[in-house]
């Protein structure tokens, strides 16, 4: 297909491969923010491709799995609520929180609904106007825009039976969150490429700025992330930290204007607890005030009862860098991708379920 | 979570479009790409076209990492006739 076959060209990776190996003197640690570029990079076998020496971390880009269990319990409470109706995507049904998932909610009687976009959550709520339709929103800068324009045009059409409980969150933040705990030494960072489709390469000129971390923005075929790998090799190499962006074909300096206008007219950025970096500050989008009644969070009071930590779990130390997934003891014993006990080994995105999936290389 | 694929836009009616991926068709919000016309392509999200394809930049990359691919050979056929500085 157009856009996909000519990024996974082997002759040209081979040749990018080539030139990391040739210009890679010094001993790299690179994460990758995202869990889509985690899943592509273990797909491809690109970590046994690459020199010894590039050692790639998966980072907190899986929304999901940065979900707080504090979050997820108020989530399942919700689903409890008579009468109404949850909407989420896939991945989210299935994440346990302190003692139970929304899978095991809808056993229990709970109208927990799959979607795969936002308007279908509309068309959820169109259909049902006796009842409430309350879309679980996760996801970052990538996903936001998506569930801004659902209330939006939730707003316009008068739909007063649709709400949203908001988890959203923003990477930058993270990012910087992770530099400044400092638990794990990174030389370069590979940008998420539909979160910069979104923000723009530029919203990352902190990392080189503040940091003298560089940034390669990249996207998910093989190709993209070598020439991501590429830059970054050079870039350390040369002492000249700056944001390189091998997805051009989506990812302009600035980003998408009208994405990020409908975002700031719809959220406000809040504080967010994540799954492994605890409260971040600026990290969250919470509903404006001026769009209250949209909100599942001011609409619905829910008691979760008290949140617990999955035992043993390293899911938090795999969202940070500080561990790889198979250092963790549940890995592939008591947590496998059919019975998971951790939010990474659920979701497609989920470090430890790629791992799993496609090659459990003890790096 | 953050996955995007790319479509061609068959057909705009008004923010709606009808985009074709793999064989199939689908109806996709262009909301938050406005300007986007028929034969663009586009990156899919969750149902909404977050990016419009820029054709120019896509060929530009495969013809850097083309070039790439050329002088590596080269360099490994015969390493003595390598550049000194590379790029």
């Amino acid at each position: 297909m157009k856009y996909i076959d000519e990024f996974r060209d082997p002759d040209l990776a081979r040749a990018l491969l080539g030139r990391i190996e040739r210009r890679s003197r010094q001993p790299v640690r690179l994460m990758e923010f995202c869990g889509g570029h985690t899943h592509a990079i273990l797909r491809y076998g690109l970590r046994t491709l690459l020199p010894d020496h590039v050692d790639l971390r998966s980072g907190p880009g899986c929304p999901v799995c940065v979900t707080a269990n504090a979050d997820l319990d108020r989530a399942i409470a919700l689903a409890h609520v008579p009468g109404l109706i949850l909407t989420t995507f896939g991945d989210m049904i299935r994440v346990p929180g302190s003692a139970h998932t929304l899978q095991d909610a809808k056993a229990a009687g709970a109208d927990v609904r799959m979607v795969y976009s936002t308007l279908d959550a509309l068309k959820v709520a169109r259909v049902n106007p006796d009842r409430q339709v309350v879309f679980l929103g996760v996801g970052f800068e990538t996903t936001a825009p998506t569930v801004a324009a659902a209330i939006a045009q939730a707003e316009a059409q008068g739909l007063e039976n649709f709400s949203v409980l908001s988890l959203h969150k923003l990477t930058p933040p993270a990012t910087r969150a992770i530099l400044d705990a400092g638990e794990v030494q990174l030389q370069g960072i590979i940008g998420p490429g539909h979160v910069t489709t979104i923000i723009g390469a530029d919203a990352w000129q902190f990392l080189p700025q503040d940091y003298g971390v560089p940034l390669a923005v990249a996207g998910f075929e093989p190709l993209d992330i070598l020439r991501a790998v590429a830059d970054l090799v050079d870039m350390i190499e040369e002492g000249r930290p700056g944001i390189s962006n091998s997805y051009a074909r989506s990812v302009s300096p600035e980003g998408n204007p009208t994405a990020l206008s409908i975002m700031d007219q719809v959220f406000e950025v809040v504080p967010a607890e994540w799954r492994g970096l605890g409260t971040v500050p600026g990290s969250g989008l919470a509903i404006r005030p001026e769009y209250a009644r949209f909100d599942a969070g001011r609409r619905f009071e829910v008691d979760p009862g008290p949140t617990r930590e999955h035992r043993g779990c390293r899911c938090g130390d795999v969202l940070r860098g500080t561990v790889t997934p198979p250092q963790c003891p549940l890995f592939g014993k008591a947590c496998t991708p059919a019975r998971p006990i951790g939010p990474c080994m659920v979701s497609a995105e989920g470090a430890c379920a790629a791992f799993y999936q496609f090659g459990r290389d003890p790096l | 979570m953050c996955l995007a694929v790319p479509a061609r836009v068959e057909t705009i009616t008004g923010l709606q479009a009808e985009v074709e991926v793999g064989g199939v068709r689908r109806a996709v919000s262009v909301v938050l790409t406005p300007e986007v016309r028929p034969g663009d392509y586009v990156y899919v999200h969750t149902g909404y076209a977050i990016s419009i394809v820029d054709e120019a930049e896509a060929a530009e990359s495969l013809r850097l990492w083309a070039e790439l691919a050329e002088s590596y050979t080269t360099e490994e056929l015969f390493p003595h006739m390598a550049p000194s500085s590379e790029r």
